[in-house]
């Protein structure tokens, strides 16, 4: 069937269409590239504009530095904890109110379903929300980073609509003929069956609250319960690499410092990405629905 | 009066079949209201002298006074321009370029490459913010960057990049389309996957060129999908992402760089001018808010698509 012959104008069109892809690609790849062989080069290489594609004198010397930089350690270990914390939060909050949503004939959906939209299009802004964790004495600790902004409205209706699609009204009829009521439904059997969302869910909070830095540059204070993007920003934005080496080429080494911070940084990101891109990728499809 | 009685009993009735469901949206909505609900209410800090010691409530009403002080401001004029400037940009650049490249992603035969450039275009989507922002940086150093390597490499003069205001709106763009028209392109590619095979199997033997079928089939079917992303975009035209400027900015660029965003957070939060920030920021969402439903009323009479 499909050994229908190009012709002149559609060959043209492939390949211009290949090549700008290619393009695309190689741009998107090239600065992260550069990046990680910049880690691994020998520093001074890396200062006169040496390093172009792979690394020039393989060394770990900048990754000595930056493990041991005081901080990195003690905000790694805060960001994992706020990111399972954080990550819990959200799914439980986007569950909980996913699943009444996606009920036909749950009492109150058009009013709760408003109360969540308007969230979307209007809000009480920066200031306000800092007066609000601040009256809340949580300046300063995990919920402030936790809390405020945790539950996505967006994630809510994707998830909404995967309940919709894929936990049918027969199957409730019949668990609720055996006795069973809505909590012990949804838990039962309604969540078995929404690994995969749930997995979307997991993946696409928890990356966020991994990469997040905003609410904790308005919210905390003491740099021993800084998540690892602050940090990041002293290193990377303020440029302050020398903390770290000690000695007078601090000067020297300080960009590449930055280049293996970002990888260090990066890494557990990227190496899950492969496996879940088809997750996020799905979690977007389903989103993309009209519920 | 029966049928009211009836809908009455009716109305409990429907309340108590459903008392599991509410107890569960109980917490989500108790969240919305302490998290969301709450600091709406504390907007009204826009409308009053704050004063931290007496609190939200017992501060004096000022009415509109700390609006009519951003307006006669100078910065007010600045902001407004630079936030447009960037917003614009992005909307003209970015995003026609992640519905340009899904369309080039859907012309690819092979499923296997096909499947190699989304993984390499979603990638950046991932990385955070902060991250991205020391990468601009980094590529764009007067001493290492490649950038300015290359323009070296080519006999030029280099380019001191982040202490030029005018280059800053057209950095945060590439910043921009570098991490998200991949990312931004799922969702027409999405919508391509629900187009009917027939059509294009008709239009193959109408004898239609690949150009056409794109032109003529793919575009038109996404084009719903495409018009409520730029009604959203619209409405969101006075927000920039000021949290990469705020990263990337220097007060030596602030003529250029300074968005609305940005401008809440140093006089409001580090100037402590809880009062006037809050004021600035809601005349923002509120000019948000009022492009949106522009857009939508608009888009609804033209094109049959909007958002509700």
């Amino acid at each position: 069937m499909k050994t229908q012959k190009l012709s002149v104008g559609d060959k043209i069109f492939k390949t211009a269409n290949g090549l700008l892809l290619i393009i695309f690609c190689a741009l998107i790849l090239y600065p992260l590239l550069w990046i990680v062989s910049g880690s691994f080069s020998d520093p001074f290489a890396l200062m006169t504009g040496k390093v172009h594609l792979w690394p020039v004198n393989p060394t770990l010397r900048l990754y000595k530095v930056v493990f041991m930089h005081p901080d990195i350690w003690t905000s790694y270990g805060n960001t994992i904890v706020y990111t399972i914390v954080g990550t819990f939060i959200s799914v439980a909050l986007t569950c909980l109110a996913a699943y009444p949503l996606s009920r036909q004939e749950f009492f109150g959906k058009k009013f709760f379903t408003a109360v969540l939209m308007i969230t979307m299009f209007f809000s009480g802004g920066m200031i306000p929300t800092f007066l609000l964790v601040q009256q809340l004495n949580m300046l300063d600790t995990i919920w402030a980073i936790v809390l405020p902004g945790s539950m996505s409205v967006y994630n809510t209706i994707v998830m909404r609509t995967f309940f919709i699609t894929t936990i049918p009204k027969d199957l409730e009829d019949s668990a609720f003929l055996d006795g069973a009521n809505d909590i012990q439904f949804f838990g039962k059997i309604a969540l078995p069956l929404s690994k995969a969302i749930m997995a979307v869910m997991v993946l696409f909070y928890g990356v966020t609250h991994w990469n997040s830095w905003f609410s904790a540059f308005l919210y905390m204070s003491s740099r021993e319960r800084y998540p690892l993007q602050l940090i990041l920003r002293e290193i990377l934005i303020q440029g302050n690499t020398s903390i770290a080496g000690g000695g007078g080429d601090n000067d020297l080494i300080g960009e590449g410092v930055k280049f293996a911070t970002m990888v260090v940084a990066t890494v557990p990101i990227m190496c899950l990405y492969p496996f879940l891109q088809k997750y996020f990728t799905k979690g977007v499809m389903i989103g993309s629905l009209k519920g | 009066m029966k049928s009211v009685e009836n809908n009455k009993k009716h109305w409990r009735q429907r309340a108590y079949r459903s008392r599991y469901l509410l107890m569960m949206m109980m917490v989500p909505f108790l969240y919305l209201i302490i998290f969301q609900y709450v600091p709406m209410y504390g907007v009204q800090i826009a409308f009053r002298d704050y004063n931290p010691y007496v609190g939200i409530l017992k501060s004096p009403w000022v009415g509109f006074a700390h609006f009519i002080d951003f307006f006669q401001s100078t910065y007010f004029f600045r902001l407004l321009r630079n936030t447009l400037t960037i917003s614009l940009l992005q909307l003209i650049v970015a995003f026609p370029a992640a519905v340009i490249l899904a369309l080039m992603i859907n012309e690819l035969q092979n499923k296997l490459i096909q499947r190699a450039v989304q993984t390499i275009a979603y990638l950046p989507h991932f990385i955070s913010t902060v991250v991205v922002a020391g990468l601009v940086l980094s590529v764009l150093s007067t001493r290492t960057g490649i950038v300015n390597q290359a323009i070296k490499a080519l006999g030029m003069e280099e380019i001191s990049f982040m202490t030029q205001s005018k280059m800053f709106p057209f950095i945060i763009l590439f910043a921009e389309i570098w991490q998200n028209t991949g990312w931004g392109s799922i969702i027409y590619l999405a919508a391509m996957t629900a187009i009917d095979p027939a059509l294009y199997e008709a239009a193959i033997v109408d004898g239609a060129s690949r150009w056409e079928q794109v032109w003529n089939i793919t575009l038109p079917c996404i084009l719903p999908t495409i018009i409520i992303q730029f009604i959203l975009k619209v409405g969101g035209l006075f927000t920039v992402g000021y949290q990469k400027i705020l990263l990337l900015y220097n007060p030596q660029i602030y003529e250029n760089a300074d968005v609305i965003g940005t401008y809440v957070y140093r006089r409001g939060l580090m100037g402590l001018e809880y009062s006037f920030g809050a004021a600035v920021d809601l005349f923002n969402t509120v000019l948000n808010l009022i492009m949106l439903l522009v857009f939508n009323a608009i888009c609804r009479k033209v094109s049959d698509t909007s958002l509700w």
